[in-house]
């Protein structure tokens, strides 16, 4: 038996054809969507990943450091030390901001790194190229995906620093790319105030007679002195020992050092069930959309096709055509025209992912979800048409 | 009369119930031997084709009885089970428009049937093509049916309500749209093929240029045939 199906679908390629690739597009546009999510999950589990810690120490009941600001001293690592289970613990900051680059700027998330070597908590586990920080200030390492290269000059608050290494795949969870400096140094930027600022503030202490009384000079110096250093940092990076819980750890420092801890598990939590649902809860209403849209359209064409073969249809049920070769026939145009869109859509994203400024994450169960669902799309918009071919009344081919 | 093509006795068809209730067929009674082309004339609302439906098997009539070759297909009722068979494999249609299937070539278009019925693509299609080569067709086998002339269409129509070998061909106004000389050609093939293939043909026409090529007729009024001997002057 013949394929009346590919034969009607050769006999008017050129509808099947500009019908296919528009219906890809939506395709397309549907599976970078879900690219977006799963790289925006992708991208906060390598911030996870990356930071190299096996709990997140931060400020008393805050979801710190990524989802919420966090603010603990940045001795709070010492005492950190001294519990059973942590093998090491180091400082950490985290500051969003605009940093220019040449012409343009770019938005980057600057990591404070507590001194220390490659296998400190927060470090960069590799680089692509140059080296790690070596020196206490004013060198930094930057994401490859910054546009930043070796040796180029980052302009962060009133300092520059030279880029001496480069890593990939260190990017915040809202996706935006870390420049990794000494925490000496990020410390300072994140509360470091503007000339104008610092000398009033000086004017004021100086003639507040309780903080510069007279005959106590050193005073208002070292009130001076506290009011420009920081001495705060966003959370503090453990590493556990061999062995140990990190439930129970997590638990011995929220009760002991009065601080909020996270296991990896609760951090992850927070950064996808809160951080960025709302984002996924958006990208699912686009999702929903666009499937809906997509069924419309293959819906209206298989029906539009149908329609215009509403006297063919006659004549062949009056012929003796079975009505499953007529469904059939319907079906497998609805089947074709899917799988048509959803190659080119598969190939769209593919090829259009790379470009998107943001990670674009396209899974492979993702494709055969989205190939699933073109199918189930494909045989419940062929069902209208079905229905009216069914109708058709054989004695229309005979008229009268 | 020799045979059996196709025998229709008393045969009636009721449209509606009670006071609204049309009686489009009242006392219809045929006879086509096989090899046999009659027409059927009549004037418009006569009942031809509400007649054609129910020889084709498409609308159930409301009494009487048919026989087609040994079978009675109606008695009162269907005596068979499965209509679309019986249209597929023992009543051959031709069309006043040849009803093509567009995005199928010549060849399918004819071999279409044979494959319904089972038959394997390539001995469906052999057969097409000796009956195309037959209808003076077969060299635009490959054609899609917009590429061909109306006479071509028709030819092609023909042989696909042949190409089962039904014992019965229905043809309604098959020359309707073609000139004098290809009407005549038509029904000199539709004579041709009844012979060839022992089938029994009834064309409906009302088309006078080949009213008087059939030797018999039958008319039909108010839903009663009434036989008449014909012409039978085939130029």
């Amino acid at each position: 038996m013949i394929s009346l199906a590919g034969r009607d679908i050769l006999h008017s390629w050129g509808k099947f054809v500009f019908t296919g690739v528009g219906l890809g597009l939506l395709i397309g546009v549907t599976l970078t969507m879900a690219g977006v999510y799963r790289g925006m999950v992708a991208d906060a589990r390598a911030l996870l990943d990356n930071s190299g810690a096996d709990l997140w120490v931060v400020q008393q009941d805050t979801l710190g450091p990524y989802a919420e600001s966090s603010s603990i001293p940045d001795d709070s690592y010492r005492a950190l030390l001294t519990l059973p289970g942590v093998a090491s613990a180091a400082n950490v900051t985290y500051l969003t901001m605009q940093v220019e680059r040449g012409q343009t700027d770019v938005r980057v998330m600057v990591v404070g790194l507590a001194n220390g070597d490659p296998s400190t908590s927060g470090w960069p586990p590799y680089l692509i190229a140059g080296r790690h920080i070596t020196r206490g200030h004013y060198e930094a390492v930057a994401d490859i995906s910054s546009g930043f290269a070796l040796g180029e000059h980052i302009t962060i608050r009133r300092h520059q620093y030279t880029v001496v290494g480069l890593t990939r795949r260190m990017v915040s969870s809202a996706g935006d790319p870390m420049v990794f400096i000494p925490l000496k140094d990020a410390q300072q930027a994140q509360f470091l105030k503007d000339n104008d600022a610092i000398w009033q503030n000086r004017r004021r202490t100086l003639a507040n007679p309780a903080l510069n009384p007279p005959g106590a000079p050193r005073l208002a110096e070292a009130v001076l002195a506290s009011q420009s250093t920081n001495t705060y940092v966003n959370a503090a990076l453990v590493t556990l020992a061999p062995g140990h819980d990190a439930n129970a750890v997590a638990s011995d420092i929220r009760r002991w050092k009065r601080l909020t801890a996270y296991t990896r598990e609760q951090m992850e939590g927070i950064l996808i069930g809160k951080l960025i649902a709302s984002s996924a809860r958006q990208i699912a209403m686009f999702l929903v959309i666009l499937a809906t849209v997509s069924a419309a359209i293959v819906a209206f064409i298989i029906y539009t096709l149908t329609l215009d073969k509403i006297r063919e249809i006659a004549v062949l049920k009056l012929i003796g055509t079975r009505n499953r070769t007529i469904a059939a026939m319907i079906l497998q145009q609805a089947l074709a025209l899917g799988l048509t869109g959803f190659v080119v859509g598969k190939i769209t994203a593919t090829f259009a992912a790379p470009l998107f400024p943001k990670y674009v994450l396209l899974m492979p169960m993702d494709t055969v979800r989205a190939l699933v669902a073109v199918v189930i799309i494909c045989v419940l918009a062929s069902v209208s048409a079905i229905r009216m071919a069914l109708k058709v009344d054989p004695a229309e081919a005979i008229g009268g | 009369m020799t045979g059996t093509g196709i025998r229709i006795e008393g045969l009636r068809k009721r449209y509606g119930k009670g006071s609204t209730a049309v009686d489009a067929l009242k006392q219809v009674d045929m006879a086509v031997a096989p090899g046999e082309v009659v027409g059927l004339i009549g004037p418009s609302g006569s009942g031809k084709s509400t007649l054609l439906k129910c020889l084709g098997a498409i609308i159930e009539p409301s009494g009487g009885r048919m026989v087609l070759g040994d079978q009675v297909i109606y008695d009162n009722g269907w005596q068979i089970n499965d209509l679309r068979d019986l249209r597929r494999d023992k009543i051959g249609f031709v069309f006043q428009a040849p009803y093509l299937i567009p995005f199928l070539d010549v060849l399918d278009n004819v071999a279409l049937l044979p494959m319904l019925a089972g038959v394997r693509n390539r001995e469906a299609r052999r057969r097409a093509r000796a009956l195309l080569d037959a209808l003076d067709v077969g060299h635009r086998a490959a054609a899609m049916p917009s590429q061909l002339s109306g006479g071509e269409q028709q030819r092609v129509a023909i042989a696909r309500g042949l190409i089962n070998r039904p014992p019965v061909i229905l043809a309604d106004e098959p020359t309707a749209p073609l000139d004098s000389e290809r009407a005549l050609t038509v029904i000199r093939i539709l004579n041709d093929m009844a012979k060839s293939q022992n089938t029994a043909i009834i064309v409906v026409t009302h088309d006078e240029k080949i009213i008087p090529t059939f030797k018999r007729l039958y008319h039909i009024r108010d839903g009663i045939t009434r036989e008449e001997m014909g012409d039978g002057r085939l130029p």
